[in-house]
């Protein structure tokens, strides 16, 4: 278990370090999902790499099954904001919902849209 | 400042060999513990392990959203206790650092089911494009169509997009960070609560996409939401979370 969360934390750190000597632009977590995924790729098929595959993929489970916890702390922050919740009312709930609706519709029509076209195009293979 | 605490509490009795004379319980105590890291470490732990037990008992009803009740319950309890947000995060901060390695994590079912991945590429990047313009589009129509003054739709714009780039986002067009953070989660919780009754009723079948929506359209609670439904629809969720952080943050300086 040691060993999966020091290849995170490890993949994380290097992340973290590229995105700030590139500016920033790209947040360091997210460089470092890169460099794992491709780190993982590349060495898929070398026999010493399956101990990593396992222990990084242990923790990487534990963590995903249980991500909803991560957002508690984050989201009770809104309890500094309460009194804005509340005064700014049913406009700004509403553009909120609204919104979120017609992003969700529109991003799962395109993705399944996209996929029925290229499946009409693509010979079968 | 704890320290102190602690031996004041115990050391002099302890010392002068007499009974333990419990001071002014239980009001002190709570005084005590709830300045310490340990107290609401463990309640987040507590509080998400019961709301997690109600969903599951609820067999995943999108209603009994185990982030939202958590939410709810802690901030209820700290306002009734008066406890300030950062008193609170002095523990709960020990959490809050696990969102960078579950992001890395995110490389481990990516590379698993790189064939599924690879397969759906396309698609991906349609619903890229349409998804995030989308997300933000319809915030800049919709405060104009609510006469929003200009600050609200700069911090309400990029609300879809995970909560560290929504905020960088928002500051460096003038909006306010912290207002930012609330639209962030209140769209979470709302993506996490509507998005498998609208898949439903869209009759979208393919978890692929209904994932890829949830995370595009509502960050990481949508994730986390759709892991709890469906493996693929999670990693689905997350590869949209982290690109969309990304075309938010270059699309949103676009459009205002």
């Amino acid at each position: 278990m040691i060993q999966g969360i020091a290849w995170l934390l490890g993949f994380q750190l290097l992340g973290e370090s590229l995105s700030y000597a590139s500016g920033g632009q790209v947040p360091g977590p997210v460089v470092a999902l890169a460099l794992l995924a491709l780190f993982l790729l590349a060495t898929r098929r070398l026999p010493a790499a399956a101990a990593m595959e396992q222990s990084t993929g242990k923790v990487a489970d534990g963590l995903l099954a249980n991500l909803g916890i991560l957002f508690v702390p984050a989201g009770v922050g809104i309890i500094q904001h309460l009194d804005l919740v509340i005064s700014m009312g049913l406009p700004i709930l509403a553009a909120i919902l609204v919104s979120t609706v017609i992003t969700l519709v529109v991003t799962v029509w395109a993705f399944t849209l996209a996929k029925r076209l290229e499946q009409r195009w693509r010979p079968k293979s | 400042m704890s320290e102190n605490v602690i031996t004041g509490l115990i050391a002099p009795d302890v010392a002068a060999g007499q009974a333990h004379v419990v001071p002014a319980l239980p009001s002190s105590l709570w005084v005590y513990l709830s300045a310490t890291p340990l107290f609401w470490l463990t309640a987040t732990l507590i509080v998400w392990l019961v709301a997690n037990a109600a969903a599951r008992k609820a067999n995943g009803h999108p209603l009994v959203n185990p982030v939202l009740i958590s939410v709810v319950v802690i901030g209820t309890g700290l306002t009734l206790g008066g406890v300030a947000y950062p008193a609170y995060f002095e523990g709960a901060q020990f959490i809050h650092f696990l969102l960078g390695p579950a992001t890395v994590a995110l490389a481990v079912p990516l590379v698993r089911q790189i064939k599924l991945v690879a397969a759906n590429l396309l698609p991906m990047l349609a619903a890229l494009a349409a998804g995030s313009v989308t997300a933000v589009l319809s915030v800049l129509a919709l405060g104009a169509l609510f006469g929003f003054p200009e600050a609200l739709t700069v911090s309400m714009a990029p609300k879809s997009s995970t909560a560290g780039v929504a905020m960088a986002i928002s500051k460096g067009l003038g909006g306010d960070p912290g207002l930012t953070a609330v639209f962030v989660i209140l769209t979470g919780i709302t993506g996490a609560v509507i998005v498998t009754g609208l898949m439903n009723r869209l009759r979208i079948t393919d978890y692929a996409a209904r994932g890829f929506a949830a995370g595009l359209a509502s960050h990481g609670i949508g994730t986390a939401r759709a892991f709890q439904v469906d493996p693929v629809a999670g990693l689905f969720a997350g590869i949209a979370m982290a690109l969309n952080a990304l075309v938010t943050a270059l699309i949103v300086p676009l459009f205002l």
